[in-house]
């Protein structure tokens, strides 16, 4: 496991402080000004959702290496509800149309990899990460 | 190839600095379509305006540079709007894809074959306003002594009718006796749907049976518009009533049943209200308009009749079909 560090979401402040780390570990890991938009962008999107549907959960990026390539993951965790149709969260139109932003197919595509493990009642992690190119 | 778009960039930048003509401005233009073409995001194509002013005017203030970061950010969200538009195209065209699959199912489904009987001629026309049809056919015949039509209409059109028109086909299957009583079939048919679909969805049909021997034609109706009957020697309409429920309402119902003597030149007109309900910009097409309409044609075959009646009242709303039209003449040739 590469080097980790994390921001609690708690409270609106908590998306900016998320975001601050994510962009910060994305330009030292090299990433340029575009993806840091984009990794930023994806993390803001996780962390509204840990704080509108969960309340409280944390957002963490880890820095991986693997082959001589870069990138990171970010894992957005919370002990909410869980999502009871992932199918459904993960179409295009379903979120947007609703005015709650870019979504989870927004993430998707910001990213190279996503992924979602969730169980109702016990909580949802989302784990997306990029490499970079 | 993003080196050779950025340097393909860079250059169109500079001529359009260098001279600020409606021809530059052009070239840049269609250099936005290829990079559309390409799927490159918004902010990438701004990231490359920056990398490229970066090289031209080096001196620039860094607040114009910092400038530039805050519009990547903006247009991010352009980006992932532009690619949700782009799938949902695509999802969009496989819908329709589906939906053409669907209707040539339901075509097939629902095939009937227009009976060949001594004395009688058939003339059917059955157009769906949008890709399945709500209105459903059925012919039952038998030793060419009767024919049996259903006309059926499920209140609503699309998909959820055209789903609902498989129901009534496999009701009428199992009858497989044009010699039955209409009364009976709506009652039968009625009991089908009535257990099978949803409180809200209704379907109106008519039955008719034309005897051969005696020339009768009897008939009954399940909320359905009334047929109209052509009387040769007077040279008159007249509206076939029959009282009796939508299908689906309830289980037991008693339908009314009534019967007709034809004679030669005399015709039945069976619809649906995509035909009684035609309308213009101006309001509904008069019940008038259509039966003087069919007066004129009282000569022609009863295909010639259908097929003609179709083509005027689509001309009249101007080509668009708001409903499901459907039109079955029985007409009595000797």
């Amino acid at each position: 496991m590469g080097y980790r560090s994390s921001v609690e979401i708690l409270t609106e402040w908590d998306i900016v402080a998320a975001r601050q780390l994510g962009r910060n570990e994305a330009k030292e890991v090299g990433f340029g000004t575009v993806d840091q938009a984009r990794i930023t962008t994806a993390i803001s999107e996780l962390a509204r959702n840990i704080y509108l549907y969960a309340g409280k959960g944390k957002i963490e990026i880890e820095r991986i290496s693997e082959g001589g390539s870069f990138g990171i993951i970010i894992i957005a965790s919370d002990e909410g509800p869980g999502i009871p149709d992932v199918r459904k969260v993960m179409e295009d139109g379903f979120s947007t149309s609703g005015g709650l932003g870019a979504g989870m197919p927004g993430v998707k595509r910001l990213m190279d990899d996503f992924k979602i493990e969730t169980v109702l009642g016990e909580g949802t992690v989302i784990k997306a990460t990029k490499w970079i190119r | 190839m993003p080196q050779e778009i950025e340097r393909q960039y860079k250059e169109i930048l500079r001529q359009y600095v260098m001279r600020q003509t409606e021809q530059n401005l052009y070239a840049g233009q269609n250099f936005s379509r290829q990079l559309i073409q390409k799927n490159i995001a918004p902010e990438e194509v701004i990231s490359i305006h920056k990398a490229a002013l970066e090289e031209m005017f080096p001196e620039l203030p860094m607040n114009v540079w910092h400038s530039f970061d805050l519009l990547i950010e903006m247009m991010i969200r352009y980006g992932l709007a532009h690619a949700e538009h782009q799938s949902l195209l695509e999802q969009q065209e496989e819908i329709k894809v589906e939906m053409d699959l669907a209707a040539n199912v339901q075509r097939t489904l629902l095939k009937t074959t227009v009976p060949e009987v001594a004395g009688l001629e058939i003339g059917l026309v059955s157009v769906p306003a949008r890709k399945m049809n709500g209105d459903y056919i059925y012919f039952l015949s038998d030793d060419l002594k009767n024919a049996g039509v259903a006309v059926a209409d499920v209140i609503g059109k699309g998909i959820p009718a055209a789903l609902c028109m498989s129901m009534i086909k496999y009701g009428m299957d199992s009858l497989q006796d044009a010699t039955s009583d209409p009364k009976k079939v709506l009652d039968i048919i009625n009991r089908i749907v009535e257990k099978s679909v949803d409180d809200d969805m209704f379907i109106s049909m008519f039955y008719g049976r034309y005897n051969v021997e005696q020339s009768v034609f009897t008939y009954a109706s399940a909320g359905h518009e009334p047929a109209l009957f052509y009387d040769a020697q007077k040279g008159e309409f007249s509206e076939l009533h029959a009282k009796g429920l939508l299908l689906g309402v309830v289980p037991n119902v008693t339908y009314a049943q009534h019967e007709v003597k034809m004679e030669y030149g005399d015709f039945i007109v069976m619809m649906t209200d995509g035909v009684t309900e035609c309308r213009t910009d101006e309001g509904f097409i008069e019940q008038e308009i259509i039966a003087s309409l069919i007066h004129s044609l009282r000569d022609e075959s009863a295909q010639t009749i259908v097929d003609t009646v179709y083509k005027e009242l689509e001309k009249m709303q101007n080509f668009e079909l708001r409903d499901d039209f459907t039109l079955v003449i029985f007409k009595k040739t000797h």
